[in-house]
Formats: structure tokens, C-alpha cells, sequence
């Protein structure tokens, strides 16, 4: 069972890379919706030190966002996910191996890019832990319910709009906590109650979104 | 409740209900506006513009209800493949954004004389903005699809994820930002609004749920109506190609 779960993996893996710039684009699209916030509201450094942990977070979610609607698509269309459903194990673990592969592809890139954006926004030195911790506890989250968007939208035309309308009201707790996580250790403020909340949504989103996102993709296989 | 599976005995059951929720909403509604619009007193310190409230905190709680109401009947339909419960959660949503919309828009209104501002990034008029949201989606979901039965499980899905997902939006938002005053009707003490002002207000609750009561028997009952018809005309034109072919 982990064999397959790893194979599953290490497939979408594979696919991205060969695909080739799919974390790339995200990363690109990260950097230039974060540049274009000094462009508009003026490059005095208090002002985007102010604005740095939202500007950061909501840029991550796009970046998400985006990359959500090729989650399931491609292998409704060349017809893979027919057989990864007849798979020996349950499909649930499935979209969860496929999330992983999703997470590694987007949200662990785009922390890995966080810093130097928080560089470039003149974010606060002592911010820069809280960003890259919450992050690393958000992205995962955004991941796994951006997978129960794609997969009730998937093979549904025009999709990639209602995905949108329907996972960013979903995301709204994590950005919340992922800001102010950030917001407090600008001004000293202890964040472990940030960390635990996302934490907690982290374990309890990882149990049910599969579980989701499997009933919606059986679904699209009928 | 399987009983109600049935098409004809659920419209035989609204026949018989729809009476009465339509009287009580009318007498309800009726003397709810009339009293709290002309015989309450004005607030010592709102003034005349406390009378929004009737209007509003009713609205608030439809809001709220209707989608639990949504996320019931969505669980039923998902797990015993229940036909009404399909179309009574079909139903419910574009009732509920309704509601959603009049309690934000009324509290706007409200928020003008008193803030000093129409709108507030504040928790509870924040979660309602994102209610809103819910609805809209989950609205756009069941267009989505051709197929009914497919339609009804991918929103049935939503409805349920967006049930578990409220409770933590609201927790979170309700964290983040606070000006709106907290609960006075529902609370531990009993109500805290005063006894000339709350009896109108109890009048419009029971008004607005027997008037969400008698909209959603019209609504399900259309939509019954509406697959029938459907049913009828494809058997038609079956009927009339097999004579075309016989020809």
C-alpha cells in the first residue's frame, strides 16, 4: 500500500517535471503579484512593511489558487484516472498522494520564495520565522482543500471560475491565521497559538478533504 | 422521512402544510411590522433606527438557519440518496442568500446613523460577506453540471464541507476583528432586549422562518412540477419518433 502511495507520488512528480515550469509559473506568477503592491501603493518602507505579511499571504493564495484547476484535468482527459480508481488502494489515498505531489510542486516552492519577498517588502527581521512556519503549515492546507474544489469541479465546463468561487471563501482561516502569525512576531508577540491553530486545522483538513475529494471525483468517473 | 421520498405524498403533505405556514407568515409579518414600526418605543439612544433591527436580526438568523437547514437535508440526501432532500437543499440556497443579503444590506443601513460608516471590515458583518460567498458557490455548483443527479451530489458535497468549514471561519474571523455588539437575544441570562422591543422582534422571527416555510414549498413544488413536465416531453418525443420510424 505505502509502495503504491509512493509510486503515486513520485508519478506526479515526475509528470510536473517533465511537463516542465509548473512550479516555475507559480513561483513567476508569487514574485510579480507581490512587485506590483509597491508599484501601487508607493515604495515608502513603512508602508510596505505595514502591508508585507498580507501582501505575501494573499499573493501565496492566488498562486494556489491557479494552480488548482490542472490538479485532476489531465488525467480525467488522457483517461489515467480511471485506472488510478481501479487501483487496489482506496481513492481517497489517491487524491492525498496526489496532493502531496500538488504541495511539493506549489506550496513548498512558493515557501521557499516567501523570504526574499519579504525582503524585497521590507518585512521585519524577526518576522521572517513566522512567515516561513506558517507557511509551511498553511500551503498544505491550502492544498488539500483546493483538492476538494478541483475535484467537484472537475470535467464541470468553465470550471476553473467556480473552482474559484467555491475554495476562496475556504481559504479565508488560514490567511487569517497565517497574517497574524507573521503580524505578531513583527511586534514581539509570541506565535505559538498562530502555529497551533494552523496545526490544528492542518490535521483535521488532512483527514476529511481526501475523503471530499474522493466522493467528488467518483463523480466525474461515472 | 423515507415516507416523503415519494413525490405525490410530499405535494399531498405541502398541500396540507402550505395553509397554514402562509397564514402565519401573513399574520406574523403583519402585526411584527405594524407593532415594532409604529407602537414600539425608539431606543434612549438609537432613536427610531433601532426599528431596522426587526427587519435585520430576523434576517440574520434565517441566514444562518436556512443553511443548516441546507447542510441537513444535503446529509440526508447523501446518505439515503433521498430525492426531496435533493431539491428541498436546491431550494433552501437561493432563499438563504436572500436572507444573507437583506441582513447585510439592512445592516449597512443600520450602520450609517450609528458608526458613522456603511460598512466595517468588522467579524460578523465579515462572515456574513463570506456567507454570501458560500451560497453564490454553492449556487453556481448545481448550474454546473447537466446531469441532476450529479448536480445534487456535488453541491450535496459542498454544503457538507462548508458546514464543517463555518464554525471555523466565524472562530477565526471573530479573532481577528470586533465591533458589532455581541449576542443580547440568545444568551445564557435570557434575552437581554427589552420586553417592548422583543415581543415584535419575536413576532418577525416566526413570521420570517413560516415565510421561509411557505417559499420553499412553492420552490420544491415548482421543481417537481418542472422535472415532470421534462419527463412527459422526452416521453413524447420518443413516442413520436418510434411513429415517425413505423412510418
Amino acid at each position: 500500500m505505502s509502495r503504491t502511495f509512493l509510486m503515486l507520488i513520485r508519478r506526479d512528480l515526475l509528470l510536473a517535471h517533465r511537463q516542465g515550469g509548473g512550479s516555475l509559473l507559480a513561483i513567476a506568477f508569487f514574485v510579480l503579484v507581490v512587485s506590483l503592491f509597491p508599484l501601487g501603493v508607493g515604495p515608502a518602507p513603512e508602508m510596505l512593511e505595514r502591508i508585507a505579511a498580507g501582501t505575501i499571504w494573499v499573493a501565496a493564495l492566488l498562486s494556489v489558487l491557479l494552480s488548482l484547476d490542472r490538479m485532476f484535468q489531465a488525467d480525467l482527459e488522457d483517461g489515467s484516472l480511471d485506472q488510478l480508481a481501479l487501483l487496489p488502494i482506496p481513492l481517497a489515498l489517491v487524491v492525498l498522494a496526489k496532493t502531496i505531489a500538488h504541495w511539493l510542486t506549489t506550496g513548498l516552492p512558493l515557501t521557499l520564495t516567501a523570504p526574499l519577498l519579504g525582503l524585497l517588502m521590507q518585512l521585519s527581521p524577526d518576522a521572517y520565522g513566522a512567515l516561513v512556519a506558517g507557511m509551511l503549515l498553511g500551503t498544505p492546507i491550502l492544498s488539500l482543500i483546493g483538492a476538494i474544489g478541483a475535484a467537484l469541479t472537475v470535467g464541470v465546463r468553465r470550471g476553473g471560475v467556480l473552482l474559484t468561487l467555491i475554495v476562496t471563501p475556504l481559504y479565508i482561516p488560514i490567511l487569517i491565521f497565517g497574517v497574524s502569525a507573521v503580524e505578531a512576531a513583527a511586534q514581539g508577540f509570541a506565535i505559538s497559538a498562530h502555529m497551533l491553530f494552523l496545526s490544528a486545522l492542518l490535521s483535521g483538513t488532512i483527514v476529511i478533504a481526501p475523503i471530499a475529494a474522493a466522493w467528488s471525483l467518483k463523480l466525474a468517473l461515472d | 422521512m423515507h415516507r416523503f421520498a415519494n413525490p405525490t405524498r410530499f405535494l399531498r403533505l405541502a398541500a396540507a402544510v402550505l395553509p397554514f405556514s402562509a397564514a402565519v407568515a401573513a399574520l406574523c409579518l403583519g402585526a411584527g411590522l405594524v407593532w415594532g414600526l409604529f407602537f414600539a418605543p425608539p431606543d434612549y439612544q438609537q432613536g427610531d433606527t433601532v426599528r431596522i433591527m426587526f427587519i435585520h436580526v430576523p434576517s440574520a438568523m434565517m441566514a444562518m438557519g436556512v443553511y443548516a437547514g441546507m447542510a441537513i437535508s444535503s446529509a440526508i440526501a447523501l446518505i439515503w440518496r433521498h430525492a426531496i432532500a435533493d431539491l428541498i437543499a436546491k431550494a433552501s440556497a437561493p432563499i438563504g442568500a436572500t436572507f444573507t443579503f437583506i441582513c447585510l444590506l439592512t445592516g449597512s443601513l443600520w450602520g450609517k446613523p450609528m458608526w458613522g460608516t456603511w460598512w466595517v471590515w468588522d467579524a460578523r458583518l465579515t462572515s456574513m460577506l463570506i456567507m454570501l460567498f458560500i451560497y453564490l458557490g454553492y449556487m453556481a455548483l448545481w448550474q454546473a453540471f447537466d446531469d441532476q443527479t450529479k448536480a445534487a451530489r456535488a453541491a450535496a458535497i459542498l454544503a457538507l464541507v462548508g458546514a464543517i468549514n463555518l464554525p471555523v471561519i466565524k472562530f477565526s474571523v471573530e479573532w481577528w476583528n470586533t465591533l458589532h455588539q455581541p449576542a443580547s437575544l440568545i444568551t445564557m441570562e435570557g434575552p437581554k432586549i427589552h420586553e417592548s422591543l422583543l415581543w415584535p422582534l419575536l413576532l418577525m422571527i416566526v413570521g420570517f422562518g413560516a415565510y421561509y416555510l411557505t417559499v420553499l414549498i412553492f420552490r420544491v413544488r415548482a421543481e417537481i412540477h418542472q422535472r415532470r413536465t421534462r419527463m412527459l416531453r422526452m416521453a413524447q418525443a420518443d413516442r413520436h419518433n418510434a411513429m415517425q420510424a413505423a412510418d
